[in-house]
């Protein structure tokens, strides 16, 4: 059996009385690509600083890299790579520097860090723009020479906290592009995000976090398989209609439904034959479409909430 | 070959001051001269002709170590409240260095060690243009670069060990008024304390700029007594190693919080 990457046990972390991450379990093993998935301040950056060995965790089992942070952060450190939910590359420096400053924070030699920063900068498409300032960069640049900036040391796992927010899809499909091209040379990658489709591209095996606590735990496509049907019916109501009342009604289509505030979700394995018995029955909609079920349904089962809340 | 993370952190910092360096220029060279020429030569004239000299000492000579001292408190005084919080808050680039493995009290060290680097720079290009006014009669005098260097990190060592804790800057400009500035005109720099009126003498040798414009002044007029120097010197390094106590415990707070 090989070593986790990263291996759990209770861990919890509490700020004052107020507990981020509550007594958490999960493991990661080499080469996977694991995720946390979860709405805002349920826990996932708490988590992510634990690992990444700069918040110490408040109770509980960590292991990274089989080392304990709270013994050995400068070297797990040494051996990860992170790029934070909030961009802190350096203002003061331009892209070229921001690499070779990094490399110098690892302690590496300044002819290793050039050849090693003009391949990321390839890597990420930024060549063209070494010599510019970091401030003028655009949102998806600044985030790719981050991922540029944690590559620096050849990390063995990459820590992502929310990669791609506040990117257009562009943007979000090179980056996407560019952690495969991680994954598939061995690096293994811990990522969070709030996107469904984010975690059910990149991920091999995740985590729904909710509330501090882990509240489902497999691969994207069996977690789905498990908790919901194969398909959702999306039944759009007008504004002014009792979604309560009309989710009831369409119970009796499909195996359970949803009220949300503009629609009424129905759960089936038969997406078309929901549909046309509601439509022949006269139902009154303003729109209804099939698709199939995805991680936000997951979550909504789980919690009673939608992700975007 | 390792280099400590404390050089690591250094090295950033001189390269960022290695590219600003032109714009540096003329604060480092230009108002140096300025100040010397002119409360040096101009205001000296007028002390030599009411007064003769000061402590025993030409005014010229007396406020050059003076200056330099509290243009060394300036600098690290400046150094250590809004770049601190811009690390930590603004820029956050403070964040993106403890995620490598250089730890938070390293990161605070090695800032208070640039800041002194830099104190010292600036105290080389001061002692040059004083010497060519003929205000460093000793040869002692280039003990007044790490005089200004003690000085310097026992003010960014307490100073950056404050701003690290902060969530705004509003405090800055008081400190700036309120500290750094009798400070930097009470402290032996361009009169000597026992000016003061009798009450106030026991502060001036609180501050800390004090005890380095003393050592800095013994350095450059090479007139001193080795158990002034001692007290002087273990003042500024109690600074500093008080700085650190805090500065240490505050960085590593601050930034896994
Ligand atoms: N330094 C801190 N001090 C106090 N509370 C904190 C601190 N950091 C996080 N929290 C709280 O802990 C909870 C979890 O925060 P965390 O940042 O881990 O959530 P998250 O899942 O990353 O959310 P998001 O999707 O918004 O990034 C939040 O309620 C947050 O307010
Ligand atoms: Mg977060």
């Amino acid at each position: 059996m090989t070593m986790p990457v990263v291996a759990a046990r209770s861990l919890t972390k509490r700020f004052g009385a107020f507990v981020a991450v509550d007594g958490i379990d999960f493991e990661i093993a080499p080469g996977e690509a694991f995720g946390f998935l979860g709405p805002n301040g349920a826990g996932k950056t708490s988590t992510m600083r634990m690992i990444g060995c700069v918040s110490p965790r408040t109770s509980g089992e960590l292991r990274v890299l089989g080392l304990d942070p709270a013994e050995s952060g400068a070297d797990i450190r040494g051996r990860i790579g992170v790029v934070p939910q909030e961009d802190n590359l350096d203002t003061e420096l331009t892209v070229w520097d921001n690499l070779m400053i990094y490399g110098r924070y690892f302690d590496l030699p300044r002819a290793d860090i050039r050849e090693r920063a003009a391949e990321l900068l390839e890597f990420v498409q930024l060549s063209d723009r070494r010599d510019s300032k970091v401030d003028p960069l655009s949102g998806g640049m600044k985030r790719r020479l981050t991922i540029a900036r944690s590559l620096i040391n050849r990390p063995e796992a990459l820590l992502l906290d929310e990669p791609t927010t506040g990117l257009d899809p562009q943007a979000r499909h090179l980056l996407w592009d560019r952690l495969y091209q991680l994954k598939r040379s061995g690096v293994t990658l811990v990522l969070t995000t709030h996107y469904m489709d984010e975690a059910e591209q990149l991920c091999d095996r995740l985590v729904i976090m909710d509330n501090a606590k882990i509240v489902a735990e497999g691969p994207p496509r069996k977690l789905i398989a498990d908790s919901v049907t194969r398909e959702v019916v999306e039944v759009r109501l007008p504004l002014d209609a009792d979604t309560a009342f009309e989710a009831a009604r369409l119970k009796r289509f499909g195996d359970r439904t949803e009220p949300l505030a503009d629609r009424v979700l129905v759960y089936t394995d038969d997406g078309d034959a929901t549909m046309h018995a509601a439509v022949d029955e006269g139902f009154g909609a303003d729109s209804m479409f099939v698709r199939r079920a995805s991680l936000e349904d997951v979550f909504l089962i789980l919690t009673g909430r939608t992700l975007e809340d | 070959m390792s280099t400590p993370p404390v050089v690591r952190v250094v090295e950033r910092e001189a390269l960022v001051y290695a590219r600003l360096w032109r714009g540096l220029a003329f604060s480092t060279f230009v108002q140096p001269a300025l100040y010397l020429a002119a409360m040096g030569l101009g205001l000296g004239g007028l002390v030599k002709a009411h007064t003769g000299s000061v402590a025993g000492l030409s005014y010229l000579d007396f406020i050059a170590p003076g200056l330099l001292c509290a243009s060394a408190t300036q600098l690290a005084a400046g150094e250590s409240m809004w770049p601190v919080l811009g690390g930590v808050k603004w820029m956050r680039q403070f964040h993106g260095v403890v995620a490598t493995p250089i730890g938070p009290g390293e990161l605070y060290s090695g800032f208070v060690l640039w800041t002194a680097i830099r104190s010292m720079l600036g105290a080389i290009a001061f002692l040059v243009v004083a010497a060519i006014l003929g205000a460093v009669p000793s040869a002692w005098g280039i003990l007044a670069v790490p005089a200004a260097g003690l000085c310097s990190a026992a003010f960014c060592a307490v100073l950056a060990a404050y701003s690290i804790r902060l969530d705004s800057d509003l405090s800055f400009p008081m400190i700036m008024r309120l500290g750094i500035l009798p400070l930097f005109l009470f402290s032996g720099t361009f009169f000597p304390i026992n000016q003061l009126p009798s009450g106030l003498r026991p502060f001036a040798a609180l501050s800390p700029l004090w005890h380095g414009v003393e050592l800095a002044r013994a350095a450059t007029t090479g007139q001193f007594h080795a158990g002034a120097i001692a007290t002087h010197i273990a003042v500024l390094v109690g600074c500093i190693a008080v700085g650190a106590y805090f500065g240490v415990r505050n960085f590593a707070w601050r930034l896994s919080s």
